[in-house]
């Protein structure tokens, strides 16, 4: 199996195996990060350029340990410090970039799909580290990564996710790798927060109760609650949200007792997961995040390949 | 300049004619229609044979952006796209800059389309002062001054006791109030069709009941005050089934959709296609069904385009950025002629649509063929083929979601009171 | 396709066990025993090798050493001209190499470019006391300054040539062959 893509832009797009070897990857990029010396030459003289325009601390800074960790040069550009709130539009500022010769740009962008808008004005890899609600296709690999390593498979699991699935681009990214690697995903949160249609997306269950998804599942998402998303019309409070689709250290008895609980960060602790749960013997949140740079590392990896088909 | 137009088939549904028939022009006026006549004077022939012959058809809903956004469309290219089309006459929305509220306004965009444009020009005048939505517009004025209806298109008049006033003002004057129907807040920052499209792409839905509830709340109160109303671009099922219901239930309501929402569904937007992207948003399946019923059974009065030009610069950017709209001047006949191949409507029913009825809806005194008639004259060619490109396009804008498509049925010719002003692609 | 592939056995199974059992010796003689002498095999054919070895060492000296593998693929220097990716296998050393006699075990010794990516990479690991070489064919053609200290047959090759260990499922060396 090659990777044969130039750009990672959506979970969607790619196949069962090219998620595999991606994964697989990853698995065996975690010895460089478990080292003394955390570095390898692969992408010596390869610069990477993070162009975040929504801010982010883990996910900027495990693609730019990734990028370091293979010897790329990788320089972070935010729009606070760049001509975008100059009023350059993303093409002009991407086209001005390119001229500088990256290899590869990382960009998080508010706008669903802007990476594909991107990736048509440039000719260097594009890898999406986020963008509107649409994915977040490293979150959904290092996901995917953490939950092989408990149970060493993918395939005929059960995976509740709870929270607002509306707004959130890991729920689509994790929706479609899970599904692709035959996984069953079941979905909890107010009906305000869940998207028409969402079941159709793959192995998906709407559930009526977190209990419903809850039940006997081997791993639990929980979704951030963001409140600068949410507005004021999809809940009543953190208080009454936290009730009933919390985490806490009884409901998640209801899950299957070896069950991992999951968060892609940054965490509301109290409102979608006690304390006890993100601090309990099952989470495996810091894990999630340990896997975020080898499975970043494999992307930038295999887009520079990818970016060799003629 | 006289006309002779021979052996085409003549479709006039104000006269009831359906035949291969000729017709003759003298003077600017339709002098005569019947078998074998014979060339007035120094008249041009034009041979229709194979070809339609028709009253010129009406688009009611354009935006030809001038003045103030001439870098976008302007009246002598907007027109030059509407003859194209096939199109003898347009009515033009008031969300220019300024917007149509005043009398100058509309006067200069009535002079300057006599004196540079391709076709008539007929200026639709604003509900409210500046579109702001507090005040009315001086309508009485707008209406003296040439303009044919009132809208703020491109926005809702949010406030409901300020429509109902609108209504009733607009019906002692004897001017159609024209409905941009629109819940605001239940449109919030969506940018396509709510639905599974909307949660795949991840981008923010429009739901369909945002459009429902306003035309609703039209009808009623367009009902409440015994007014006339027309709702502009219908796009849902729920849409259709309430105008439908106020129909027969005697309400002054009339409506109009548009090629794309009876052509197009949100699938269209896929890949993040900002030519697809227009306000209200391509609907789903059972929408373009329910419009097309719509056609059929006459609850959908006209077909209008919403010819919305806008410039590469703000459709060639992120989704979210790229503004609403497309051009829809020199796609809507071949896409409408594709309504009769599906046996949908006839082709009479169809010119009524397209002519006959927007023309008795805002009194334009057109859409007919009988002698004595001002000679705005369609002649279509339903079996051109040709390619959708940006080359191929009159209009200074190119934001067509067919580019690359190709097309069966364009205008052969277009004739504006009796003079050809387009002879064919 | 320009005439079929010919494929001659130039080593068999026996002349393979002969070749590591006699490597086993010298290296054992080299290194005046056991002491600190650690194996790491290069991914795949050299990992598989390093694990015979280390049992062929087994026997005579009746201890085991600790064997490790290393794959290479993140130190390649042909990284640029490469197509697509496939995955980078597995590096496996859970023992430190500081101050250890690493023996560095492949199967063929061609270019000695992976050699070379394979000391960047066991550099990376740790500071050796030192890196010996053991291969079991060496077929010429180098392209770098690099020779092996323990060789189980030296092959002369035309660069048309190819030389291939084959192993089979237990990833036992079976027989190795010379394609032209």
């Amino acid at each position: 199996m090659e990777f044969k893509h130039k750009d990672i832009i959506a979970l969607r797009d790619l196949g069962k195996e090219e998620i595999e070897l991606l994964i697989s990857t990853a698995e065996n990029m975690r010895e460089v990060n478990s080292r003394d010396i955390k570095k390898v030459p692969t992408l010596r003289g390869k610069t990477i350029i993070n162009l975040f325009y929504e801010s982010s601390t883990r996910t900027r800074t495990s693609f730019e340990i990734a990028g370091k960790r293979l010897s790329a040069d990788t320089v972070n550009i935010a729009p606070s410090n760049s001509s975008a709130t100059k009023g350059e539009t993303l093409a002009d500022t991407a086209m001005n970039l390119l001229a500088m010769k990256p290899d590869i740009i990382v960009m998080r962008h508010a706008v669903s799909g802007s990476h594909y808008f991107l990736s048509k004005k440039v000719g260097c890899s594009i890898i999406n580290a986020g963008d509107g609600a649409h994915e977040h296709p490293s979150q959904g690999l290092l996901d995917m990564l953490t939950i092989k390593d408990k149970f060493g498979r993918l395939d005929g699991l059960k995976v509740a996710m709870v929270g607002d699935i509306t707004h959130s681009r890991v729920a689509r990214s994790d929706i479609q790798g899970l599904t692709k690697m035959g996984s069953s995903i079941y979905l909890a949160g107010p009906p305000t927060m869940m998207p028409p249609g969402v079941e159709r997306l793959g192995n998906v269950t709407v559930c009526n109760t977190m209990k419903e998804a809850i039940q006997d599942a081997d791993v639990v998402i929980m979704l951030r609650i963001q409140q600068e998303r949410q507005g004021k019309t999809l809940m009543p409070n953190t208080r009454e949200y936290s009730r009933y689709f919390g985490l806490n250290p009884e409901n998640v008895k209801w899950a299957k007792p070896d069950a991992m609980v999951m968060h892609p960060g940054p965490i509301n602790r109290g409102v979608e997961m006690s304390s006890y749960v993100v601090d309990g013997n099952q989470s495996h949140i810091l894990k999630q995040v340990e896997n975020g740079v080898a499975v970043r590392m494999s992307m930038l990896y295999h887009v520079c390949g990818g970016g060799n088909v003629e | 300049m006289n006309l002779l137009i021979k052996g085409g088939r003549v479709i006039d549904p104000s006269q009831g004619i359906d035949d291969t028939l000729d017709v003759v022009v003298e003077n600017g006026l339709v002098k005569e229609i019947g078998k074998g006549l014979a060339a007035p004077g120094g008249a041009e022939i034009i041979d229709a044979t194979g070809k339609y012959v028709v009253p010129g058809l009406i688009d009611m809903h354009v935006h030809l952006r001038d003045p103030g956004l001439e870098y976008k469309e302007d009246i002598i290219s907007g027109t030059k796209a509407a003859v194209a089309g096939g199109f003898t006459s347009v009515c033009c929305m008031p969300n220019t800059k300024p917007a149509i509220d005043n009398k100058a306004i509309a006067s200069y965009i009535i002079n300057k389309a006599k004196s540079d444009g391709f076709c008539n020009v007929f200026p639709v005048g604003t509900i409210t002062q500046g579109m702001h939505g507090d005040r009315l517009a001086e309508m009485g004025e707008l209406k003296e001054s040439g303009c044919v209806a009132v809208s703020d298109d491109g926005k809702p008049v949010k406030n409901s006791e300020l429509m109902r006033r609108a209504l009733q003002y607009a019906a002692g004057i004897g001017i159609m109030v024209i409905s941009h129907a629109e819940e605001l807040e239940l449109v919030g920052e969506g940018v396509m069709n709510e639905g599974f499209t909307s949660t795949e792409l991840g981008l923010k839905g429009i739901p369909r009941v945002a459009e429902d509830i306003a035309t609703a709340r039209e009808i009623m109160l367009a009902e409440y005050v015994g007014a006339p109303i027309h709702i502009a671009h219908v796009s849902t099922k729920g849409s259709v089934r309430i105008i439908r219901e106020a129909k027969a239930r005697g309400v002054k309501v009339t409506c109009e959709t548009a090629p794309h929402y009876f052509t197009l569904t949100d699938d269209a937007v896929r890949g993040y296609n900002t030519n697809a992207k227009m306000n209200p948003p391509l609907r789903e399946a059972d929408d373009v069904a329910a419009i097309k019923a719509g056609l059929k059974d006459g609850t959908i009065d006209c077909i209008a385009t919403d010819h919305a030009p806008h410039h590469l610069d703000e459709k060639d950017v992120e989704f979210n950025e790229a503004m609403n709209g497309i051009v829809g001047l020199e796609t809507s006949l071949p896409l409408s002629l594709k309504l009769v191949e599906e046996g949908l409507l006839t082709l009479p029913q169809l010119v009524e649509k397209m002519s006959c009825k927007p023309s008795e809806l805002l009194d334009l005194v057109r859409g007919s063929l009988k002698a004595g008639c001002v000679a705005d004259i369609s002649v279509i060619d339903p079996a051109k083929q040709w390619t959708v490109t940006e080359a191929s396009l009159a209009s200074k804008s190119k934001n067509s979601p067919w580019l690359g498509e190709t097309m069966v049925g364009a205008a052969a010719a277009t004739i504006v009171a009796g003079k050809v002003v387009f002879s064919g692609r | 396709m320009a005439g079929e592939t010919i494929k001659t056995v130039i080593l068999d199974n026996s002349g393979i066990r002969r070749a590591l059992t006699r490597i086993s010796h010298e290296l054992l003689e080299k290194n005046k025993g056991l002491s600190d002498v650690v194996l790491v095999g290069i991914q795949s054919g050299g990992a598989y090798l390093a694990r015979e070895i280390s049992l062929c060492m087994e026997i005579i000296e009746g201890e085991r050493v600790p064997v490790g593998s290393i794959d290479i693929t993140l130190y390649r220097d042909d990284f640029k001209q490469q197509a697509p990716h496939k995955s980078v296998g597995k590096t496996d050393i859970s023992f430190s190499l500081e101050g250890k006699r690493v023996v560095l075990v492949d199967d063929v010794l061609f270019t000695g470019r992976t050699i070379r990516a394979a000391l960047d990479a066991l550099m990376d690991h740790g500071r050796p006391c030192c890196i010996q070489l053991a291969v079991l064919i060496d077929r010429g053609h180098r392209e770098l300054p690099i020779r092996a200290d323990f060789v189980g047959r030296n092959v002369p090759t035309s660069l048309k040539e190819n030389v291939e260990v084959i192993f089979d499922d237990q990833q036992q060396p079976v027989e190795v062959v010379l394609e032209k």
